[in-house]
């Protein structure tokens, strides 16, 4: 890859990134004017187009324009409007269908990356599932969405087979355009984010702890009950929190299916800023400001219980 | 606990069960693609599709935001990056606090935040570029991860010090000794970017541009299979572009602003 080889340093010689650099100054520069040049167009993009606008959201959800002669001002209203019905139903769908997804993803993607990663797993298929892995973590949305149509929707090929041998998913109560259908299509990039996020402490469950529970008699059952589950749960619980969040904040695969058909907080807000329903932009701020208080609160977890989990990984 | 042939049977039962449950959704796409009615199976869905200057127009348009997306943010995080490891250490707490904000503020509110503060001019916000704000900051935790893990692992000190001492100054330092250096970072940040705008719905959709998503949901609502065939193409792009990066990038994925 490199075209100066003569520059690529050979492996080892990198610099420690937790040792503070030497502080040696090759020339006297301006290190303020210097710093600014560097750093400065990428934090200027970032208060523009990120900072700003997530603050004007929170200054919107309060604000009211002075229309037909009333004064502009501040107001609690639409923090009050979120009270209407069909916002509570939205903001209850997309919590139960967070969860649930995040349920099943932590479960059935730690349950997979311990049978491939951990002891005694294939070892062939460790780096194809870590790539994997990566990449589906990131597919999402339209694509997506019509995979699953073509393999679960009424006519889907899955629907077929199965129908074939006597088996109706559509007269059980299953539809890939209702709730149930959401949670299918949502774990399918819940698995492997649960995966990535999971492989540290997998990795760092040692041998010696199970080895040593192993020589002092304990029955694998117990080994799990009172070794390996207590130093995983943190890292589990992180990773449910985080896989809560990513699906809380998902758009365009449930635009995708359902089309709106299904209250859920983002496609609300989508609607009311592409003006396909009929109501005050300040609502739609109100609402995005729920989405923020969430992600807050989902990012101020995992990073609590990340760093209590990660004590284990020295 | 050793690894008897029952939980290993186990083991392999639950593994193959998830894969199915990960490739018969994309084994369904690609047939349902295929299918011209009846029991006919061929490409004619991918030659309407060619055929359709609809595609051509919102897939030239989708690449040529990507690749102003990738220039952008590679211009502006090359030279952050270079100096939070070089000089600056002590910022790079604030750069991790502002991946962690884009996580917090997902698209589908940035892209109220952004509707609500730009109302003009129409120059900025009546042209797909207005999508570049959305696209940019989208893309800049993943390019900034990727970079910064290619820059730690050069000697920044050596290399700078022995350039300058050689007469180059900031630009040539940067152009011809670091660049050269994290090559196979920037291929990566460059491919990540490409994944994440081609895909990319949620902005384009709210501030009605037709790009290349929202093209393939228009078409979903009304013919499936050239449906399923634009899937499949979007698909071997993203996925190709995903594991091109996994080689160059030494398997570094991770999600924007959460690791």
């Amino acid at each position: 890859m490199e075209s100066q080889p003569d520059l690529t340093l050979p492996p080892g010689t990198a610099l420690n990134p937790q040792q503070p650099l030497p502080q040696r100054q090759v020339r006297p520069w301006g290190t303020w004017a210097t710093s600014a040049l560097f750093v400065g167009p990428l934090l200027t993009v970032l208060l523009v187009f990120l900072i700003i606008p997530a603050f004007a959201v929170l200054v919107g959800a309060f604000r009211t324009d002075g229309v037909e002669g009333a004064p502009a001002g501040f107001t609690l209203q639409h923090l009050r409007d979120l009270a209407q019905p069909q916002y509570l139903a939205g903001l209850k769908n997309s919590v139960l269908l967070s969860l649930g997804s995040a349920l099943l993803g932590t479960v059935v993607g730690g349950l997979l990356a311990y049978a491939v990663l951990g002891e005694g797993g294939p070892l062939w298929l460790r780096n194809p599932l870590i790539a994997f892995s990566g990449v589906a973590a990131n597919f999402a949305g339209v694509p997506l969405a019509l995979a699953f149509v073509a393999a679960l929707g009424t006519t889907g090929l899955i629907t077929r087979l199965l129908s074939a041998v006597g088996l109706n998913l559509y007269q059980h109560g299953f539809s890939l355009f209702t709730f149930s259908g959401l949670i299918v299509v949502y774990t399918y990039f819940q698995i492997p984010l649960m995966v990535v996020l999971i492989t540290p402490a997998i990795d760092g469950l040692r041998r010696e702890w199970r080895e040593a529970a192993e020589n002092l008699g304990a029955s694998a059952w117990q080994f799990w009950r009172h070794v390996g589950l207590p130093i995983l749960t943190p890292a589990l619980l992180a990773s449910l929190v985080l896989l809560f969040g990513n699906a809380f904040s998902a758009y365009a695969t449930a635009y995708a299916l359902t089309s709106g058909s299904i209250p859920l907080l983002p496609l609300q807000i989508g609607a009311v800023l592409s003006g396909n329903v009929l109501s005050d932009p300040h609502l739609g701020q109100a609402l995005a400001l729920l989405v923020i208080a969430v992600m807050t609160l989902t990012i101020g977890l995992y990073t609590w219980l990340e760093r209590l989990g990660s004590r284990w990984r020295q | 606990m050793r690894a008897n042939p029952l939980t290993r049977a186990g083991r392999g039962v639950w593994i193959g069960a998830v894969a199915l449950y990960f490739f018969l959704p994309l084994l369904a796409l690609a047939v349902y693609s295929f299918w011209a009615g009846g029991n006919r199976y061929d490409l004619s869905a991918y030659a309407q599709i060619l055929k359709d200057p609809n595609f051509r127009q919102t897939f030239g348009l989708s690449l040529t935001l990507a690749a102003e997306t990738i220039v952008i943010s590679l211009l502006l995080v090359i030279p952050a990056a270079f100096w939070v490891n070089l000089r600056a250490p002590g910022l790079r707490g604030l750069l991790n606090l502002l991946s962690v904000l884009s996580f917090v503020v997902p698209p589908i509110v940035l892209v109220g935040g952004l509707t609500s503060l730009f109302r003009g001019p129409e120059w900025f916000v009546g042209t797909p570029q207005f999508l570049l704000a959305g696209y940019v900051v989208l893309a800049l935790p993943y390019t900034y991860r990727t970079l910064d893990t290619g820059l730690r692992a050069l000697d920044l000190q050596t290399l700078s010090e022995a350039a300058q001492s050689l007469g180059a100054g900031w630009g040539t330092l940067l152009w011809r000794v670091i660049l050269p250096n994290v090559t196979s970072a920037v291929l990566g940040a460059a491919l990540l970017t490409l994944a994440i705008v081609l895909g990319e719905f949620t902005f384009a959709n709210v501030l009605l541009f037709n790009t290349f998503a929202v093209y393939i949901n228009n078409v979903g609502q009304t013919q499936g299979t050239p449906a399923a065939a634009l899937s499949i193409i979007s698909l071997a792009i993203t996925w190709s572009a995903m594991l091109g990066l996994l080689r160059f990038g030494k398997g570094r994925v991770a999600l924007g602003g959460a690791k």
